[in-house]
């Protein structure tokens, strides 16, 4: 391989995406994008479910239930009403999740210590949603009940202070608030430069034969493996600018914590990097036209990517086979990696594995993109 | 090496090429001196582009023999292509980038640095004449410049061997006989320009000719031997007062095997010049025509070219 000649492809590569300015804009504003779609959209977390109430006992305990209910910071109140309809039309039209009825009699049962009731009237068309807000509910009023229980006890007792038999204590590492946006953002970094990096590189040789430029460059001494470097330098510049941006947004816009080494961070996906856009590469060695090359290149990078990366849905839970494919899916080494260093703070010693993977598949699919390009070549 | 001592810079021997079952190039042979412009003509499809790729080391022969600069090729394919410069038929520079950075790059693919490259890039922009122009965007350039500045890039590195595919397609009349100006100057170089073309005005420009079809070389020369020795039959040119019952009369006489009226004169083919013009005198004066001036004017490439492609495709 000769350096001159491999700069002499890079310097000229380089011209011509800064001239594309269109496919720079897209380059750079494509990420911002699906940074800003995903990263909102994406968010499995349920809080401020709108609720209307209908107090009909307006008791001090009916006052005191609703105000752990809005207290909790799961559920946020639309408005009182004296009105069952009124409930039913807010579900309707989507101002409201839950309607609450506390039935006249709800402070005198609980003070003879009988079971009462309460309405819960759930909007089940977002049935994950309404799950979480039945799930939530049903804790608060867990713990009010243990509450009533523990005052009427402690009333009778005169001796001892009752305590609750078991009282769990869980205590979450890593993710302390379960905030699912914290998960969701490494794996999304990886799932973007995936998808990015692929279609940056998927148009470059393809383009090169369909203006009828690769018929000049075989004919000068050139390599194959000279012009696959030289083209990697520029998009791989290009890329660790998206990767720059994309990280800059998981900590100002989307405040996901960062407990690791950055070098580390920023190394790891320079290796995951080279590999994706080899694959694009790869893609457009092989394509027969430019429009061939990015839907093949965007087909080709996200569906495996999404379903088989661990983004969305967890490896353990795929059989077997299943899980075996996901080893030579890049993404899913990615993700393991930017979850540990984000997550975690891990060093490189928890992430040698998934890493080493990413240089055995980068080198892999490169070596088969350059190979290829010989092939058409001659 | 006898090849050294006659200055033989590209020689193919029994050169074939197949691809499936179609015979692309067919147990072709011929030598090319150095310095020589030698021109491959023939219809699309008659083999010539595929002759250059393998001369280019681009494509592997399926057998005999080609060497470019003494390099075979079949194995050096890599030293044949730092020794050759190479124009496509289509243009084939980055339109997005401007004449500099073209220059730039092959400068750079070509190995090129430092002084030398610098005073390369003076000398492509001066032969060229785009060096007001270095700083436009090639895309924007008119097709004779490009083209000009195609062939600049092409030999950059002073390569002794230049392949030239059809290179003036498309570009105006006046703009290839510019290029054939920069053609000719480098050939008295000492530079061997060996081109294709289908261009019969363009064939007349080559030192010597190599008419393919087919696959296969149908006839090698000068243009002057091609015309010699393949056009049998002279053509008269005749000029008179009534033309058109001239025309008449004398394409009912089989004396002659071709009658055609060019503009305001007759073009009279035949075995004999010296009868022919007796006879159409003779026949002219006996119907009161007056016979202004008729004299024997050399055939033209194409006549040859439609007579040999015509007989090839009988034979075969």
């Amino acid at each position: 391989m000769n350096i001159y000649r491999t700069l002499a492809v890079s310097r000229k590569e380089a011209r011509q995406i800064i001239r594309d300015s269109r496919s720079l804009y897209l380059a750079l504003g494509i990420p911002v994008l699906l940074m800003i779609l995903f990263g909102y959209a994406l968010s499995l977390d349920v809080n401020d479910i709108p609720v209307a109430v209908w107090d009909q006992d307006r008791s001090p305990q009916s006052r005191e239930f609703l105000d752990q209910l809005t207290g909790s910071g799961y559920f946020r109140m639309v408005f009182r009403t004296e009105n069952y309809k009124k409930i039913v039309q807010a579900i309707d039209d989507n101002t409201i999740t839950l309607g609450i009825t506390l039935p006249h009699d709800f402070s005198e049962k609980l003070k003879k210590g009988r079971p009462t009731t309460i309405q819960a009237l759930v909007d089940g068309s977002d049935s994950t949603r309404a799950g979480i807000a039945i799930e939530y509910l049903k804790v608060i009023i867990a713990t009010f009940e243990s509450d009533v229980k523990l005052a009427e006890l402690n009333r009778q007792a005169v001796l001892a202070r009752v305590r609750q038999p078991v009282d769990p204590r869980i205590r979450l590492l890593y993710n302390p608030e379960l905030v699912s946006r914290n998960n969701i953002v490494p794996g999304l970094i990886a799932i973007i430069m995936m998808v990015i990096a692929a279609l940056l590189t998927s148009l470059t040789i393809v383009r090169e034969r369909e203006t009828g430029t690769m018929e000049q460059l075989i004919s000068t001494p050139v390599k194959p493996n000279e012009l696959i470097v030289g083209k990697l330098i520029p998009y791989f510049a290009l890329g660790y600018v998206d990767l720059v941006m994309v990280y800059l947004m998981g900590e100002y816009v989307f405040r996901v914590p960062f407990r690791g080494s950055l070098l580390l961070m920023f190394a790891a996906s320079g290796v995951f990097l080279i590999g994706a856009l080899s694959i694009g590469f790869l893609v457009s060695v092989v394509a027969k036209n430019q429009f061939f090359a990015t839907q093949f290149a965007l087909l080709a990078t996200f569906l495996p990517t999404f379903l088989l990366s661990g983004f969305v849905f967890p490896i353990s839970n795929m059989p077997d086979v299943i899980q075996s494919i996901t080893y030579i899916v890049p993404a899913r080494h990615l993700i393991t990696i930017l979850r540990a260093i984000y997550l975690k703070g891990a060093g490189i010693e928890i992430i040698a594995f998934p890493l080493f993977m990413l240089v055995v598949l980068g080198f892999l699919v490169s070596s088969i993109a350059v190979r290829k390009l010989k092939k058409k070549i001659q | 090496m006898t090849t050294n001592e006659r200055e033989i810079e590209v020689y193919a021997s029994d050169l074939t090429k197949v691809f499936g079952s179609f015979v692309a190039v067919n147990h072709i042979a011929f030598e090319v001196e150095r310095g020589e412009i030698f021109g491959f003509l023939g219809p699309n499809g008659a083999g010539k582009t595929t002759t250059i790729k393998i001369l280019c080391g681009l494509l592997k022969p399926t057998s005999g023999e080609a060497r470019v600069s003494g390099l075979d090729v079949a194995t050096q394919s890599e030293e044949i292509k730092k020794n050759i410069g190479y124009m496509s038929q289509k243009f084939s520079l980055y339109e997005d980038l401007t004449v500099e950075e073209n220059i730039d790059f092959f400068g750079g693919i070509y190995g090129l640095s430092g002084e030398k490259k610098e005073e390369r890039f003076q000398w492509v922009l001066g032969m060229a004449g785009l060096t007001d122009k270095r700083d436009i965007k090639t895309g924007d350039l008119a097709l004779g410049w490009k083209q000009r500045l195609a062939l600049g890039c092409a030999i950059l590195h002073e390569p002794p061997v230049l392949f030239l595919d059809e290179p003036t397609s498309g570009v105006d009349p006046l703009s290839r006989r510019d290029f054939w100006d920069l053609i000719n100057n480098l050939a008295t170089e000492g530079i061997t320009v060996f081109v294709t073309t289908h261009y019969m005005e363009e064939a007349e420009y080559c030192n010597r000719l190599a008419l393919m079809n087919r696959g296969k070389i149908i006839a090698l020369g000068t243009p002057r031997q091609l015309k010699r020795d393949w056009m049998p039959e002279s053509v008269l040119e005749l000029e008179c007062d009534d033309l058109m019952t001239a025309a008449e009369l004398l394409s009912q006489d089989q004396a002659f095997s071709e009658v055609a009226v060019f503009g305001n004169i007759l073009h009279l083919v035949a075995k004999d010049p010296e009868a022919a013009s007796a006879r159409a005198q003779e026949t002219l004066g006996e119907a009161g025509i007056s016979v202004l001036n008729i004299g024997e004017v050399t055939p033209s490439l194409e006549d040859v070219f439609v007579t040999l492609t015509a007989k090839d495709q009988e034979n075969g």
